[in-house]
């Protein structure tokens, strides 16, 4: 099922032209080289180059917020014990010299500046370069595994290097050098998954708009300190890096990974696109789902509008529960005609004809086995101004041709409603799962982890559910029809 | 053992810049060209253990200011190496610490092994004192096999851009802003002659690091390492 979601999707690209970039999120996205986005005091946060950062309330919507002292570029946040660490680099990054630069760390216990827990302290230099050697000490990328913390820092100019700092205060760790563990890489990061290591680092050309190159790459290892390499075992100190996401619909330059878990096997990436065509151009924050396919983290796309028919794993296409007349069919004229006997197009079933059997009210949904009928298919269509979660935004799911949209019910269960009015009870969000499966949320029983999800509770029953990850039950599949 | 040029033994022979930061097997020492090289010598050099080839004759850089390394179409970097090629480099085989002069300027050859798989121009022009940024690199060796061996694919990656010429005849050319990959280009199929062969390209560089990685490989992209090396 896992590998025929990408062809799925390109062929729903087809279907519906390219995505715009700056459709996964609202206000204003606007940032290059983006921390990993960190969770505050009710707020999300992400920093980047430069001064300030985006915050968000719900990782849809982002607005100009956050501080972050010290300028530079390209910084990173991690949350250890009660401390949000911030690495950042001052110097660096020159196209024709100036590669003399320093990581440098400090630490607040709220990145919410109006808190009063609000307040950064200096710990100081954790890496260096001095402007001949190769590599230039900026893009600090953390991660934080098994009491060990790591810091990969380095950019297009010689080696990508990784240091260790201590936990209890943020420094360098006692007699710790750096290691070369890539070339040639931009904006590291770093991911630990089932025992693996992986460095994800941006290639290609930045900061040249609508014509930058960047794409992120990514390799792994068994040792945080290397040899990394790509799925085809080039090492990444050769150039290796398999690739995760590059340029896609009108998102021009994809750099600066960061992972977003979100839990319940749901994770998303947050990069920056070089040059959102939809918003003059401009550098923007991108957020969008990260499966896992061999070991290997593979950028995905949410769920482009269409009509799709929705298939649970548990082996049930979602469907109204009417009485769908039958085609006429004569056995004669098909099973027992002469192979040399004359072939006719049989057309499907019009909605019309499915329609006939219809209540006029709320009518239930069930499944069944899937038999290419109109009760069976379900357009899926973004809802301006409805909001999102984490770049996925809400969506009304109607029976296709028709305004007849899937809702809750008061009493929390599943039904449709003759016309699609825009009510919470009528929102849900795809959230697509790391296998690429698909799990279908309400927006009407909004809970950041293990929220209501639709769920076969019986082969041909669906219901509200809490969402189980270690369950089928709630993991759906789309298909075009 | 090959005489160096003052400026370039004094580089390979000189002493650590000792920051702390050096470690494990790409240790490497400020403003230090010998991790990086060694001098050739007349001992038989031969592929590494994954194929690449590392002993070459390199120019110092050929000044070429370029202010972007996107700027670098199959048109541009074409007739900018057309116009940078030393008078005979098609034809003959450079020596090492012969000087030539292009555009105005005296160039040298060097004859070096590389350490790593990698050859690290922008590191030799850097510990020349030369220009660094918005330069030509002029490269060659001599690639000797025992016997005819067909099929055989000239795989190269080069930062930033390049053109490689094998007996003569351009083979492969990288374009646009590239960072090195090893067999990042692969080329059609080429005959390594019994004998001989002459192995000749050119990077070209605006900002950032100029190196390139250069094996040859079989239809499978096993490298072919029953070669020897002699740059001269």
């Amino acid at each position: 099922m896992k590998a025929f979601l990408p062809a799925l999707g390109l062929a729903a690209a087809l279907m519906s032209g390219p995505a715009r970039a700056g459709d996964q999120l609202a206000g204003e996205p606007y940032i290059h080289d983006p921390s990993t986005i960190t969770f505050s005091d009710g707020a999300y946060y992400t920093f980047g180059t430069g001064k300030g950062g985006l915050v968000s309330k719900d990782g849809w919507t982002w607005h100009r917020g956050g501080e972050r002292p010290g300028g530079g570029v390209a910084p990173d946040v991690i949350k250890i014990g009660d401390r949000y660490y911030v690495a950042y680099a001052v110097g660096g990054g020159g196209m024709n010299g100036g590669h003399a630069s320093n990581v440098r760390i400090m630490w607040t216990h709220s990145l919410d500046p109006a808190s009063p827990d609000f307040g950064y302290h200096d710990v100081g230099t954790v890496a260096s370069s001095d402007g001949t050697e190769d590599c230039d000490a900026i893009d600090p990328a953390f991660l934080y595994v098994k009491g060990h913390w790591w810091l990969s820092y380095g950019t297009y100019f010689g080696y990508i290097r990784m240091v260790e700092l201590d936990p209890a205060t943020g420094q360098r760790l006692a007699g710790n050098t750096p290691v070369n563990i890539a070339i040639d890489l931009e904006a590291t990061a770093l991911m630990y998954r089932d025992g693996w290591y992986y460095l994800l680092g941006t290639q290609g050309t930045c900061c040249d708009g609508p014509n930058s190159t960047y794409n992120i790459r990514v390799g792994r290892s068994r040792d945080p300190l290397g040899p990394y390499v790509d799925n085809f075992g080039v090492p990444m100190l050769k150039g290796g890096g398999k690739l995760v996401w590059g340029a896609h619909g009108r998102g021009y330059g994809a750099g600066h990974f960061g992972l977003v878990d979100l839990g319940d096997g749901v994770q998303k990436f947050s990069f920056h696109y070089e040059s959102d065509m939809d918003r003059s151009g401009r550098s923007v924050l991108a957020i969008q789902p990260l499966l896992w396919n061999d070991g290997w983290p593979v950028g995905s796309e949410n769920l482009r509008p269409g009509t799709y028919e929705i298939q649970s794993e548990r082996g049930g296409a979602l469907e109204l529960a009417v009485d769908a007349p039958r085609l006429p069919f004569d056995w004669r004229r098909s099973g027992f005609m002469a192979p040399d006997g004359p072939v006719a197009h049989l057309p499907d079933q019009t909605l019309a004809e499915n329609q006939a059997s219809w209540p006029a009210g709320p009518i239930a949904v069930d499944m069944g086995a899937y038999m290419v009928r109109p009760h069976q298919h379900w357009t899926i269509t973004p809802v301006d101004g409805a909001g999102g979660y984490f770049g996925t935004p809400y969506v009304k799911i109607t029976v296709a041709g028709t305004d007849r949209a899937l809702a809750t019910t008061a009493q929390g269960e599943i039904t449709t409603v003759p016309a699609f009015t825009g009510a919470p009870d009528q929102l849900w969000r795809l959230d697509q799962l790391t296998d690429g499966t698909y799990r279908i949320v309400p927006r009407a029983m909004p809970a950041e982890v293990t929220p209501l999800a639709l769920t076969a509770v019986g082969r041909s029953t669906v219901r509200l559910a809490r969402f189980n990850p270690d369950s089928a039950a709630a993991r759906w599949t789309v298909h075009l029809p | 053992m090959t005489i160096l040029p003052s400026r370039l033994a004094g580089a390979l022979a000189a002493t650590t810049f000792a920051i702390g930061i050096a470690q494990g097997a790409h240790a490497q020492p400020i403003a230090d060209l010998s991790p990086y090289f060694t001098p050739a010598t007349n001992a038989v050099a031969t592929p590494d253990e994954d194929g690449f080839i590392r002993r070459w004759l390199v120019l110092e850089p050929i000044a070429k200011p370029n202010r972007t390394n996107q700027g670098f179409t199959r048109d541009y970097v074409r007739n900018a190496l057309a116009t940078a090629l030393p008078d005979g480099l098609d034809r003959t085989l450079p020596r090492d610490g012969q000087t030539i002069h292009q555009n105005g300027a005296a160039l040298q050859w060097h004859a070096l092994d590389a350490s790593l798989f990698d050859v690290k121009l922008f590191n030799v022009a850097q510990s020349l004192g030369k220009p660094t940024y918005g330069v030509i690199f002029w490269v060659t060796t001599v690639i000797n096999a025992d016997h005819d061996i067909a099929d055989a694919h000239l795989a190269v990656g080069s930062n930033s851009a390049s053109i490689w010429w094998f007996n003569g005849v351009e083979t492969s050319g990288l374009y646009g802003d590239r960072r090195m990959v090893m067999d990042d280009v692969v080329s059609p199929r080429v005959t390594l002659r019994k004998g001989r062969n002459v192995l000749r390209g050119a990077v070209i560089n605006g900002p950032g690091l100029s190196d390139f990685c250069v094996r040859f490989v079989d239809d499978a992209g096993v490298p072919i390492k029953a070669l020897t090396i002699t740059a001269r």
